[in-house]
């Protein structure tokens, strides 16, 4: 951790969270080259065969880098704050996660439920 | 600096509500151009990896300030800013070359959808350009004084927060978007 010597002054400005280090922030880095080249390899060689499986991994990919990138850039931890910007994301992913598998889930059903009508307008000439 | 944080959250919540409508609308093309006419993954790629630049060098600027050296803080902040630029570059250059190919946000639902989320994630990088200018100023005429720090520190959680939608878009418009 950086030496923080101002700890005192202007310590409750940020509630102790730490800037980083330059090791931290390299191996942050280095992290998010290999977690951001694996996918676009993966997409752009078709190593994988089945489509679908290509789109798990490399979402899976991008959920670890995501946090890669809170732990080693954001600095993200249970104790800054007081705990508190660690509650406010929490709650926010709590709301993404619903806004984004409610819509899409909504959304897929209303279109597959749909088909037969689009059907007959592929046939209109 | 958690008031800042709790913005960055209502910030996330938008995108979220974009990454929404383009996940359901991403399929739309109305017998138009499909991504995989419209993209380029090796600019993309490009793209990717000056704003993935652009964090560590701010990462940098960061630990300069905290050893209170002005000049090397203002030096990492200005490798920064050509980095946001250098990617905004790219996408202005992306975007006039879909729209000179016909694909305009008009075309279909997919590029409403699309120009919407990623112009609007471009829109924040442009803002958090401007700011980085701006702090600049402030840092070369006032010096690190208290008040900058705290500036540049909420501007460091705005530009790796922008770095960390665009894993999202990267990863959901573009790369999924090749595998429709």
């Amino acid at each position: 951790m950086s030496a923080h010597d101002h700890a005192a002054d202007h310590g409750h400005a940020h509630g102790g969270a730490a800037h980083g280090s330059f090791r931290g922030y390299l191996i942050g880095f280095v992290l998010s080259v290999i977690l951001t080249a694996i996918p676009f390899w993966l997409v752009m060689s078709g190593a994988i065969d089945n489509k679908q499986a290509t789109a798990i991994v490399i979402m899976a990919f991008a959920v670890v880098q995501i946090v890669v990138h809170m732990v080693f850039f954001l600095h993200m931890n249970t104790a800054s704050e007081g705990g508190w910007s660690m509650l406010a994301l929490i709650f926010t992913l709590i709301l993404v996660v619903i806004v984004l598998t409610g819509s899409l889930w909504v959304m897929y059903h209303l279109n597959a439920n749909m088909m037969p009508g689009l059907h007959d307008m592929r046939e209109m000439p | 600096m958690l008031g800042f944080w709790l913005y960055l959250m209502s910030d996330c919540l938008i995108f979220a509500m974009l990454f929404a409508a383009y996940g359901v609308l991403g399929g739309n093309y109305a017998a138009g151009p499909a991504p995989k006419d419209l993209f380029d993954l090796d600019l993309v790629a490009v793209n990717t990896t000056m704003l993935l630049l652009s964090s560590i060098t701010y990462g940098f600027a960061m630990l300069t300030m905290d050893k209170g050296r002005v000049a090397a803080t203002q030096a990492w902040l200005a490798v920064t800013g050509l980095f946001g630029l250098a990617f905004l570059s790219i996408e202005l250059y992306e975007f006039a070359h879909m729209i000179h190919e016909g694909a305009t946000p008009q075309r279909s639902a997919f590029l409403s959808s699309f120009f919407t989320l990623v112009g609007t994630h471009g829109l924040h990088v442009t803002f958090g350009t401007v700011w980085l200018v701006t702090l600049m100023t402030q840092v070369a005429r006032f010096g690190l004084t208290e008040a900058n720090r705290r500036r540049l520190m909420c501007l460091s959680m705005f530009w790796h927060f922008l770095d960390v939608v665009w894993i999202g878009v990267f990863t959901f418009v573009y790369l999924m978007g090749m595998l429709r």
